[in-house]
């Protein structure tokens, strides 16, 4: 079962490579890590994906929690949260090909980034399941390169990840 | 105009540091050179490994974080199996490396290691200042983390040019301000309620007093809070000597090494309080037994530590000390335990401690010498164990009463009795201090004896020599079908002569009358001694 992780960390150097190597030590696999800035320059998010049973979470959060430039971590509920993940994808594609390929793209609604004659560029944002779809819908034609940034995942309605100290 | 390494003894003694040990380089020169400049009194070791342990020896006698130093590059490194041994047992240490000039970083110049980057996973928290502004805010948060909610080892990497920049005034802050950092220190009251009314309700309470109560100062409460309730205790490793080991309410160690009686106590109770243990696969290995037939209520201060080796049914968030405190208050009427404590003093009595005195084999017997040791060392006493047989047999049959039982009992390092036994001996002069080691720990260690000849502390060393790595000998004799590689100390040298080299006093004992009458001589000396034991090679722990 895969589990969404808010985190709020301060923007320092070395940050990153803390939270790495805790996942690192316990054994813990991480299925995607996307990590920014926040409206706070001294606070970064990061939205990471865990794939584990109910006390494997547990512990990835109270480990965590443990990290002292980390300032707040919430395991989001599923169902309660919306996310994205950016997915850059060049499909081998003849010219004749184009307008099915395009037609995807449309349907889909990913944009067209870069055209060559034996293929095409489109980037998508969506949720993973929409990712996926789209590269399924595109396997046809041949994948030549697909690059995914990692979700990133924000909670429904109006409340907010909170930092206590602020 | 003040300077980084002025600062950062300036940071040390607002810390009320007296006393760091180290071990200097051209990286950390500038500090060295502003610390003639103070009061601190600075222990030189022989190696930096010894800094840590000395620094966590302290630590661990005095409850203050130690303090240790070393150069860039290979000093740095060679402190890391310190403050790995200082993680594993949640034991305030502050490291302070020197680091090579900012601009170089990252080119692997001479002496450069990523420090901060190779300790990632074994310190509570690391720095490396890039400012010298930086420098009281980094020591008063490092101070701070190290010595709060559950203690650690946090390590400061200070660049040579940090070190030697100037500004104008040194101002060293009040508080430790850390958005990320607010150990939580007074448990939940009501998981406090419902605990206290687990354990009114329960017939066959125990406590399981772990290395946290040591940590958390909690010694008192604990011992109250068992006497007031009539409460059993068992101790792991870690809380050895918590509980006075004569209580007629102490019933032993558990673990695979521990005494037989206090597993099946363990295994036995309907109710089980654990108290900043953290439940290691050698103190319980089948934790899922024991959570089948009992209530578990865990007290632990960091809160990762609860449900991670044990299903936990009523956990406790909180300093042991204070969650004790409460919980005694609500206590109100105590359970029933008459029958229980009579059923363990029972199954105690019949496990009768093994080992018995032999006679003119050449030898003297582990575990009957330790008791007959520890009845003539002073009630607050400090013994300091290594790892290997020596350990096991100190941890099970030395009796601790009002004193202390040090051991490396998270990582198991060997070499770390002598140097931890200096920096207990620093911390507390007025204390006796014992130092057990094994003949294969004490070569890891044994340059310290320099240290120890010119610090003055006035350890006293008892070295079980088995001429051979006892441990690990006996697993492959037992596991590996008797062949026995690479355990055998054929190089030993005559250690009663080494001694004699650096000028301590020294004897070798081979039986158990001669090695009491020569630890009642090394108690009643001045100044550090060596009392070699020849110990039969095939005597067992298990
Ligand atoms: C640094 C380190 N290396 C290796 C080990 C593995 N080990 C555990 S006990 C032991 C044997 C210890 O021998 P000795 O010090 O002679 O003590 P004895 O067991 O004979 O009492 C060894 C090698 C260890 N714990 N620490």
């Amino acid at each position: 079962m895969k589990h969404t992780l808010s985190v709020l960390v301060e923007n320092q150097p070395g940050v990153l490579s803390r939270v790495a190597s805790l996942f690192a030590r316990r054994g813990f696999n991480i299925d995607s890590l996307a990590v920014g800035t926040t409206q706070n320059p001294k606070i970064s998010r990061m939205t990471i994906l865990v794939d584990g049973d109910d006390h494997l979470v547990e512990q990835v959060e109270k480990q965590l929690n443990k990290l002292i430039p980390v300032i707040k971590v919430k395991v989001l509920e599923p169902g309660a949260f919306v996310s994205s993940e950016l997915t850059l994808v060049k499909v081998a594609c003849k010219p004749k090909q184009h307008a099915e390929v395009l037609n995807v793209a449309r349907l889909m609604g990913a944009d067209v980034i870069d055209v060559a004659a034996a293929s095409l560029t489109l980037r998508f944002a969506g949720d993973e399941e929409r990712s996926r779809t789209l590269l399924e819908l595109l396997t046809p034609y041949g994948l030549r390169e697909v690059v995914r940034a990692g979700s990133i995942a924000i909670e429904k309605g109006s409340g907010v990840l909170k930092n206590n100290k602020e | 105009m003040i300077t980084g390494a002025e600062i950062m003894v300036r940071c040390l003694e607002s810390e009320q540091v007296g006393l760091v040990f180290g071990y200097p380089g051209a990286a950390i020169c500038p500090f060295y050179d502003s610390l003639s400049q103070s009061k601190i009194r600075h222990i030189l070791v022989r190696q930096e490994q010894n800094a840590a342990h000395a620094a966590s020896g302290y630590a661990r006698a005095c409850g203050k974080p130690g303090v240790c130093v070393a150069t860039s590059g290979p000093g740095a490194t060679n402190l890391i199996t310190g403050i790995a041994t200082a993680y594993m047992d949640s034991i305030p240490l502050i490291a302070i490396t020197g680091q090579v000039n900012q601009w170089l970083l990252g080119r692997d110049v001479f002496q450069e290691a990523d420090i901060t980057g190779a300790c990632e996973s074994f310190t509570k928290h690391s720095y490396l200042v890039k400012d010298v502004s930086d420098l009281p805010r980094v020591f008063k948060e490092a101070f701070h983390i190290a010595s709060t909610g559950r203690p650690g080892p946090v390590l400061i990497d200070i660049p040579t040019d940090v070190q030697t920049a100037e500004i104008g005034s040194f101002d060293y802050p009040q508080k430790a301000e850390i958005a990320g950092y607010r150990p939580r220190t007074q448990g939940h009251a009501v998981q406090v309620r419902r605990a206290a009314e687990a354990v009114r309700k329960s017939k066959r309470p125990l406590i399981v007093c772990g290395g946290g109560v040591v940590s958390a100062a909690a010694r008192e409460e604990l011992i109250s809070f068992a006497q007031e309730n009539q409460i059993p205790v068992v101790s792991t490793m870690m809380g050895l000597g918590v509980m006075p080991m004569d209580s007629p309410l102490y019933f032993g160690m558990i673990g695979m090494h521990g005494h037989e009686n206090a597993n099946r106590a363990i295994h036995a109770a309907d109710c089980i309080l654990l108290c900043g243990a953290r439940v290691g696969d050698r103190a319980v290995n089948d934790p899922e037994k024991i959570t089948e037939k009992s209530m578990i209520i865990h007290i632990d201060v960091d809160p990762a530590e609860i449900g991670k080796n044990m299903d936990v049914d009523i956990p406790i968030v909180g300093d042991v000390r204070l969650v004790l405190k409460s919980l005694a208050q609500q206590m109100g009427a105590a359970p029933e335990t008459g029958e229980w404590v009579r059923r363990l003093a029972r199954d105690k009595a019949e496990f009768v401690p093994h080992g018995t005195p032999q006679n003119g084999t050449g030898f003297v017997e582990p575990r009957s010498f330790f008791r007959a040791l520890s009845a003539m060392m002073r009630e607050n006493a400090i013994l300091i164990s290594d790892v290997g047989q020596n350990q096991i047999w100190a941890a099970s049959s030395f009796n601790v009463k009002l004193g202390r039982f040090l051991t490396s009992g998270g990582l198991g390092t060997m070499g770390y009795s002598l140097p931890a036994a200096v920096g207990a001996k620093l911390a507390k002069p007025d204390r006796q201090v014992v130092c057990i080691c094994g003949d294969g720990a004490f070569q890891m260690s044994m340059c310290e004896l320099a240290t120890l000849c010119e610090s003055g502390a006035e350890v006293k060393i008892v070295l079980m020599q088995n001429s051979r790595l006892g441990m690990v000998w006996e697993l492959q004799n037992r596991y590996y079908g008797g062949r026995c590689p690479a355990t055998e100390l054929e190089g030993n040298p005559d250690f009663v002569a080494l001694a004699g080299a650096y000028g301590i006093r020294s004897a070798l004992a081979d039986s158990n009358g001669s090695a009491e009458r020569l630890a009642r001589e090394m108690l009643e000396s001045r100044g550090p001694f060596l009392l070699v034991c020849r110990v039969d090679p095939g005597a067992p722990t298990l």
